[in-house]
């Protein structure tokens, strides 16, 4: 190890030390707690100004971290992710004075693993990083420790969690086996010198590996445990919950597929084109009966990851960036529509149910205003963000040409108008309905920036996308 | 001058921002205003470009200006820009005019209601949306007015949302246009695909001399044409207009009747260059179009309420204008659509009087004999009907005209659709005078019900005045040859528009004139033998009426019933698709997932459920099915 391979994990580092104080500062620190908080803001803030000051390419480690554009672009959404998971939390937590310091020292370490995730270029560095993101997320999950449902979601997500994290684990062991190899180059030439996904032993070993990732991204039928999961856990962790680590899955995944399986597309597109078409129709038909938000969120984080699955299955340059544009846009927009979801939610969750919304805009203008632009990108209409990045994915997917891949696109397009359904209902709600008592919401100044940052990704870079975009092209250029 | 170009837009979309930011500290009047001034802004606009334009020749009249470019990256290069040629001024006009004509009108009926601010900002994004549609020189910009418009629709149907029925109403008109919708996405994916652009120019420019197949200009325009028959309510999409009426009657003049429901002939003339590539779906477009006309008017003699005869009357004017770009008068399309702008929006304003003045009441068995009590409105409406039936000297007796006669001079077997052309014409005549009749004479039922009528102030007694003018005058700009006129109104047009091989274009140049002359006499005939029939049966003899009603039995019911299409949908589609979202919830949620967790006010049960599902280990049955997905990826692998 030499000092440039440190100098290539020094934002992670940045971020471990931050949580370390965290923690101490938890013995040490009476309530209330506000600088915990800004403690963590600040080494994220210290972890951004590393990642920008670092020199971009390379691999370290004996190769086992790659620092390209792609690690920059995706440790960005990350920092930003965390950044927003934290601010939510601050009055979300006050509230139902859980203010504790691990807190945000779990969510930072979670944030270190997802940012190992897309640095990974070794399968053991992969799994590293995801049990890092893995183990804090299983505690974060079950935080509200009086609550049943935070523990039952949180025992839910370990026991399924370590169950999927078994056959990955097993994946890349029988890869290992198979190639001699865990290096995603060394991968790909022994899969190239040897011709096809065979012997059966490679071919099993990939055959985990997906399964490992379709449960990290909750594809159908791999996504039983996310809307129970969304559901139990503290809002304020579902906001990360379902941006973070799935922008981190399908980082990885995307990764891997192109740089180490690229070849072997004809024995596995089958499968992902399925998982892909069931993801989106199951998680929007069912999306429709949800009357609770948070659980139609969840639901809708399940369609997403359908169509995100295309860009996977398609795997060209240009459906590389769509997904990089998508998945920037997602996860700002799916953290602030949890973001007011955590808000509006009240005490011991009592108006989580779309009746709780009636009236919101009157109530809360500004609130209702940035939940109406989160639906509305989330549902794809122009001139969001958000359609830019179904149209950038979905038109990726039709220039191949391949019937099948434009099959898939007229499933996706009629999945996403079933989807307008949903995400307009509490739009009808919030401005159509009269509220069911008047009083104005307390709004909390914190969680402002969140939104703010929402309302410059949704609409500035749907309309005038030109910076994401050049970002997003770079990102998707280091992966070929 | 094309630099003004964006003002158009710009008025209503601040009206939309300080109605809807700040109306909280605008009086209701000031609301109104202001919503009515940014219309104004953008009619005073568009009427000096065109005014411009008439003294330009007829190929320098183009306007374009590109906002911004929207993704400038590669081959992807997607300007968003307005464009303003002879059709787009025309329809912004409309759009512009007729609306401002309904925004005051607003004034007046929505005074009183605790969300008319919410209203005028609804109003005022719509007029804001739908000038984005017409000007679009790019059919991105187009779509997102044409999502726009929906949207406002949906808001605005639902507007007095206390009303279940109303909710709903809103909800069916949203979905059945996500039907026509999904057409026309798929449609704009094909055409970028095929021509790397989606400007509408470009486009038209490539496409006469590409190397492609009929087949591909076909699958396209039939797509785009679903968009237009969702979105302007042509069968079989036409359930969700009748059932729009829920909301407040300017609305359905200007939304329903006026401007958004006409954009689907606007998009089929915008695109005239795609649609006369392909024959078959101009014949298909034609044929939609009259049968159409002819159930929907036939569905018109027997409704009972006031707005629904007014919405089966427009769904049927609709289906002439399809049937005229059906045949390749696309010129002709647009002309009826500017009149029936104007008559049908005065009808609904009449009409929406009427309710104003009996507090609501939209049923016309409890109308009559309002003559005496609504004067100004007796007779606007008047000119209304009259121009609707096709009264000679009124405008919607040039534009019926000039469509039946385009259909009659295309040849290749379609005269038929001249004759039934004709025979709605009659049955126009007949359910316009109907409702007339039975509004403005005969017994005074109102009387029984306890009403106390009074015309309406004269904030929208002024509207209904201008739009009766507009409703004589507007046909005199396309006087026919025949009739020793030039048809200003086609030549204007013609430069954007396609010349479609085989008809219509030469025969309305150059018609035979003695036949045209024949045919304009036979259809008023028939309209006068309809007004005649309707002044026979309801204001000689109401009892014919019932009579009548009896002795048809079955094709009354049918009629009546609107042929059960509402209950046939109902059971073959919305049921089936009901059960398997149900379906697939009960089956995920419930048995697979989480059952008892969606209920709210049942937390012990659920705490209690909750455990005892950690207990009986339904994680087990999670897990189980993760396996049954590892098993199905293994397998396929080692098939394949």
């Amino acid at each position: 190890m030499s000092w440039s391979d440190l100098n290539s994990t020094l934002p992670e580092l940045a971020l471990a030390v931050t949580a370390l104080i965290l923690l101490i500062l938890e013995v040490v620190k009476e309530p209330p707690r506000a600088q915990f908080a800004w403690t963590a803001l600040g080494g994220i803030a210290l972890a951004l100004v590393l990642e920008f000051a670092l020199p971009i390419e390379g691999q370290f480690y004996n190769g086992m971290i790659a620092l390209d554009h792609f690690s920059r672009f995706l440790n960005v959404i990350f920092m930003i992710t965390a950044a927003g998971a934290v601010l939510i939390a601050v009055p979300y937590l006050r509230k139902s004075l859980e203010e504790r310091g691990e807190y945000y020292a779990l969510l930072l370490f979670a944030t270190i693993g997802m940012m190992f995730m897309a640095k990974a270029h070794d399968l053991t560095i992969l799994f590293l990083g995801l049990e890092l993101l893995s183990i804090p997320l299983y505690i974060l999950v079950g935080f509200y420790r009086h609550r049943v449902r935070s523990n039952e979601a949180s025992l839910k997500y370990l026991l399924l969690g370590a169950f999927s994290t078994g056959f990955f684990l097993f994946g890349i062991a029988l890869l290992y086996g198979s190639t001699g190899a865990t290096h995603y180059d060394a991968i790909r030439q022994a899969i190239v010198s040897d011709g096809q996904l065979s012997p059966a032993m490679t071919l099993a070993g990939f055959g985990l590996l997906l399964v490992g990732f379709a449960f990290k991204v909750a594809l159908v039928p791999f996504h039983m445990y996310a809307p129970d999961v969304y559901e139990g856990a503290p809002t304020a962790i579902t906001a990360f919950l379902s941006t973070g680590p799935k922008v981190a899955g399908f980082a990885a995944f995307l990764k891997v597929i192109i740089t180490s399986f690229a070849v072997t597309t004809q024995h596995w597109w089958g499968i992902v084109w399925v998982l892909a078409a069931l993801t989106m129709t199951v998680g929007n038909v069912t999306a429709i009966r949800q009357d609770n938000l948070k659980r139609m969120l969840a639901f809708s984080s399940v369609a997403h990851a359908g169509y995100l699955a295309v860009a996977v299955l398609v795997g060209t340059y240009d459906s590389a960036f769509g997904m990089m544009f998508y998945l920037a846009v997602y996860a700002v927009t799916t953290l602030g529509a949890f973001g007011v979801v955590a808000l509006i939610e009240g005490e011991e969750e009592t108006s989580l149910e779309i009746d709780g919304y009636r009236g919101l805009a009157r109530r809360s203008p500004f609130l209702a205003a940035i939940f109406t632009l989160a639906m509305v990108s989330l549902a794809g209409f122009p001139p969001t963000a958000g359609f830019l990045g179904k149209y950038f994915v979905f038109s990726a997917a039709v220039d191949t040409g391949n019937t099948w891949n434009i099959w898939l696109v007229v499933i996706a397009i009629l999945n996403s108008l079933i989807s307008v359904y949903y995400y307009l209902r509490p739009v009808v709600a919030m401005y159509m309905q009269e509220p069911a008592d008047e009083t104005p919401l307390p709004m909390s100044r914190v969680a402002v920036p969140v939104f703010l940052v929402l309302v410059l990704i949704v609409l500035g870079f749907g309309i005038f996308p030109m910076m994401l975009v050049k970002s997003g092209v770079a990102a998707a250029g280091s992966l070929f | 001058m094309a630099e003004t170009l964006y003002l158009i837009t710009l008025f209503p979309l601040l009206g939309f921002l300080i109605n809807g930011l700040a109306g909280r500290w605008l009086s209701e009047k000031q609301s109104g205003y202001i919503a009515s001034l940014a219309v104004l802004g953008s009619f005073l606009v568009s009427a000096q470009l065109l005014l411009a334009f008439l003294a330009l020749p007829a190929e320098e009249r183009l306007l374009t200006q590109t906002l911004f470019s929207w993704i400038p990256v590669g081959d992807l290069n997607i300007q968003v820009g307005y464009r303003f040629d002879p059709l787009s001024a025309v329809m912004a006009l409309v759009v512009s005019g007729v609306g401002l004509l309904i925004h005051i009108y607003s004034i007046g009926y929505m005074q009183g209601d605790p969300g008319v601010r919410r209203y005028f900002s609804f109003l005022n994004l719509f007029t804001f949306m739908m000038l984005n549609l017409v000007l679009a020189d790019n059919l991105v910009l187009m779509f997102l007015g044409w999502e726009g418009v929906g949207l406002c629709s949906y808001l605005l149907i639902g507007f007095w949302f206390e009303d279940e029925a109303k909710a709903r109403a809103g909800m069916k008109a949203f979905i059945v246009n996500r039907i026509g919708d999904a057409g026309f996405i798929v449609a704009l994916i094909l055409l970028y695909h095929q021509f790397g652009t989606l400007s509408i120019s470009e486009i038209a420019q490539a496409a006469p001399g590409a190397q492609i197949g009929r087949g591909f200009f076909t699958a396209t325009t039939l797509l785009m044409f679903l968009g237009a028959v969702g979105k302007s309510a042509q069968i079989p999409l036409y359930v969700w207009l009748p059932d729009a009426m829920a909301g407040p009657t300017p609305v359905s003049a200007l939304i329903h009747a006026a401007t958004m429901v006409t954009a689907g002939v606007y998009l089929i003339a915008r695109n005239s260059v795609l649609f006369s590539l392909a024959p078959a779906t101009m014949s298909i477009v034609a044929v939609i179009g009259i049968i159409t006309a002819f159930f929907a008017a036939t569905i018109a003699i027997t409704q009972n309420d006031i707005k629904k005869v007014l919405a089966y009357s427009t769904i049927s004017q609709l289906g002439y204008m399809f049937t005229a770009v059906g045949v390749g008068a696309f010129s002709a399309g647009i002309f009826h659509l500017m009149t029936h702008a104007f008559f049908k929006g005065l009808l609904f304003l009449g009409a929406g009087s009427v309710i104003h003045g009996l507090k609501g009441e939209q049923d016309l068995r409890s109308m009559g004999g309002l003559k005496e009590q609504l004067p100004t409105t007796h007779w606007t409406m008047l000119v209304g009907v009259m121009a609707i039936a096709g009264i000679p000297g009124l405008s919607g007796f040039f534009s019926k005209d000039e469509i039946l006669w385009a259909a009659f001079s295309r040849h290749e077997g379609f005269s038929w659709l001249w004759l039934a052309g004709i025979v709605t014409a009659g049955i126009t005549a007949f359910y316009m005078f109907r409702l007339f009749f039975r509004t403005f004479y005969g017994k005074a039922a109102w009387q029984e019900a306890g009403y106390q009528p009074h015309e309406s102030p004269s904030v929208m007694t002024i509207p209904l005045v201008l739009l009766a003018f507009l409703s004589i005058l507007g046909g005199y700009v396309g006087i026919p040859a025949a009739l020793g006129g030039v048809n200003q109104f086609h030549h204007f047009l013609e430069p954007v528009l396609a010349v479609y091989p085989g008809v219509g274009a030469a025969a309305v140049q150059h018609p035979s004139q003695g036949l045209e002359l024949l045919l304009m006499g036979v259809s008023t005939v028939v309209v006068l033998g309809g007004i005649y029939y309707a002044y026979r049966v309801y204001v000689q003899q109401p009892t014919l009426a019932d009579d009548l009603a009896q002795r048809m039995g079955l094709l009354h019911r049918l009629s009546f019933n609107k042929y059960f299409v509402d209950e046939a949908y109902h059971l073959l589609i919305v049921r089936p698709f009901q059960a398997l979202a149900e379906g697939l919830w009960k089956w995920f949620d419930i048995q697979v997932v989480d059952g008892a967790v969606n209920g709210s006010g049942h937390a012990i049960a659920r705490i209690s459920g909750a455990i005892r599902r950690i207990q009986s280990g339904l994680i087990q049955h999670y897990a189980s099915i993760i396996l049954l997905g590892v098993i199905f990826i293994l397998i396929y692998l080692y098939i394949d």
